[in-house]
């Protein structure tokens, strides 16, 4: 048979699969370059990026758990001015969508970031992080109120003409009251999920195992919470929908696109094996071949129930 | 570099520590300088889910084949090690390196001091046998809470390297810390030493300061818990002399060192 169409378009963005890299798992996309070929998947997502450099929180930082790992990194990063002047020239190398990922402590700070990534031409398209766990400014305290998270993505929206792709906490009530807030205030897709709220305890020691007492979890753990939260939201936004949490294989990967989503972002396994991504790209091409399934969104949203 | 590795033998080699032996391509060895190391893979499931350091112990040739093999130490601390110490000859491991910085070797004239602790030791074999090789005088400085922590002595004394040990019981050697048998060694050596240390942080740092008042040169090898081992997921993160909140200086333990110079690390901030 021919082989099968692999290419997605998410928010006006042509990709040549679906599966993508999450921010925080892939730094500034050329650390991979060694380690795979940047060019065998959909696009990748940079670190969170902030209009100043940031330390980030005290170590440790991370913790393994049963089938997943928590991590309270704190959003280290370059900031946006190291970000142009040293990424971005190697960025141009690469043809593979790239999409910033970006926070601010204020309202203000988002709307400058925006506009700071959308003069950049090679930023395929932004992502915002409305959902870190880890950090008290910035994040979560967007992502967890529907007024506030709207608040920002119209902000964004107003101030750049590049796609906007919103990234969801899992760590609220009703999820789909967030991505209806998100989808109403202009997102043009959502994101979902970010890691859940959990920590660790060292019963010897008889503290935290993270500095930071809590920290995400992601990794296969949280892959059941994450195709519930997709599903759930695909049935309520017209958007479409990127779906992340615990993907280490082309099977996790397509039971999330069966679940509505779009594209899928693979996190935690570029840890394990840095050319996971492309791994699950190729192993998925097979699975559609060895399915006789000759264009990858006949699949979406297809879930029998 | 990523690869299928096979098991060629696993043996506890004294209470709690192993020594693992796998197959390595030419193109590893070449790359495997002292002091880097390598992420492995300890099960095949997702549970343990992410990889574990270990130095690179020594590099070699199969006797009487033409296999390149390496091994390396480690010390049964978890679920990782201690499913690690259960896998058995023949079976494949997934081994991600080597990685990160090594120890840049200088050919200073004056004694090349090793200083290990415990575990600490892996990465100084290698290195041992680099310093012999350029003809170079090595010392072995090693320490541990007792005998079961000291190993594979006889291994540097047959590279020439002159071992001393302290043990904190007593138990070998003199009775004390690693750094009781070396400060009166670097009294004698008039600022004519470098120095290489690997072990817990509390001696590197006890060590870090020997050498800064002694005004001598000395690399660090450090270790953390890392996701990656390839600088992106910031777990493994120490401060950089620079560091301050507003500039950080954050040096991630995997790609940046392990190795580094003590100098380029602030010690005060270092938990």
């Amino acid at each position: 048979m021919n082989t099968p169409d692999l290419s997605v378009n998410i928010a006006g963005i042509p990709l040549r699969n679906p599966v993508m890299t999450a921010s925080g798992t892939f730094g500034y996309g050329v650390e991979f370059a060694a380690h795979m070929n940047l060019e065998s998947i959909g696009a990748f997502i940079t670190k969170g990026l902030s209009l100043k450099p940031r330390a980030g929180n005290p170590t440790p930082r991370i913790a393994e758990t049963p089938a997943g790992m928590l991590n309270a990194i704190g959003l280290q990063n370059i900031g946006i001015d190291a970000f142009i002047e040293e990424k971005i020239p190697l960025l141009r190398m690469i043809k593979t969508p790239c999409i910033a990922n970006f926070f601010g402590e204020t309202i203000d700070e988002y709307a400058e970031m925006a506009v700071r990534l959308d003069a950049i031409p090679e930023i395929a398209a932004l992502e915002v992080n409305i959902s870190c766990p880890n950090v008290k400014q910035g994040g979560i305290i967007f992502g967890t109120d529907p007024g506030s998270a709207a608040k920002v993505v119209s902000t964004c929206r107003s101030r750049t003409a590049k796609p906007l792709i919103v990234k969801l906490s899992p760590n609220v009530t009703d999820i789909v009251v967030m991505a209806r807030a998100c989808a109403d205030a202009g997102a043009d897709a959502l994101s979902l999920i970010n890691t859940l709220l959990g920590m660790s305890v060292d019963l010897e020691k008889r503290r935290p195992l993270l500095a930071n007492i809590t920290g995400g979890l992601s990794g296969p753990a949280i892959k059941p919470v994450a195709l519930r939260m997709v599903w759930q939201v695909a049935r309520a936004v017209k958007i479409p929908l990127i779906g992340i949490g615990g993907i280490v294989s082309a099977i996790d990967a397509l039971e999330f696109i069966l679940a509505g989503a779009t594209a899928v972002q693979v996190g935690t396994a570029s840890f394990i094996c840095p050319g996971a991504a492309q791994q699950i790209a190729l192993d998925m091409k097979n699975w559609l071949m060895d399915n006789g399934v000759d264009d990858i969104k006949t699949l979406i949203g297809t879930l029998e129930t | 570099m990523r690869i299928e590795s096979t098991l060629l033998s696993n043996v506890e080699i004294s209470p709690s520590y192993w020594r693992m032996r796998l197959t390595a391509t030419d193109e590893f060895v070449r790359q495997a300088s002292p002091g880097r190391f390598v992420m492995i893979q300890a099960g095949k499931s997702i549970d343990p889910l992410l990889r574990r350091p270990f130095a690179v112990f020594e590099t070699g040739i199969v006797f009487g084949g033409s296999t390149a093999y390496f091994d390396i130490l480690y010390r049964v601390a978890g679920k990782g090690t201690a499913l690690l110490s259960t896998r058995r000859e023949n079976e494949m491991l997934d081994i991600l390196g080597p990685l990160g910085k090594g120890f840049s070797l200088s050919h200073a004239a004056g004694e090349h001091l090793l200083v290990g602790g415990g575990i600490g030791l892996a990465p100084l074999h290698a290195l041992a046998k680099k310093l012999g090789g350029y003809d170079l005088a090595t010392r072995l400085f090693v320490g541990g809470r007792g005998r079961n922590d000291i190993f594979c002595l006889d291994e540097f004394e047959m590279l020439g390297v002159e071992c001393r040990v302290a043990t904190e019981d007593g138990s070998l050697g003199e009775r004390g810390r690693v750094t009781d048998i070396l400060i009166p060694h670097l009294e004698s050596t008039n600022g004519n030493a470098t120095i290489y240390a690997c072990g817990p942080e509390g001696m590197l740092r006890a060590v870090a300061k020997l050498a800064a008042e002694h005004r001598l040169s000395c690399q660090v090898s450090l270790e953390s818990r890392m996701a990656c081992g390839i600088g992106v997921c910031l777990g493994c993160v120490v401060p950089g002399h620079r560091h301050s909140p507003e500039t950080p200086d954050f040096r991630c333990v995997c790609a940046d060192g392990p190795v580094f110079d003590s100098n380029d690390l602030d010690w005060e901030k270092t938990r």
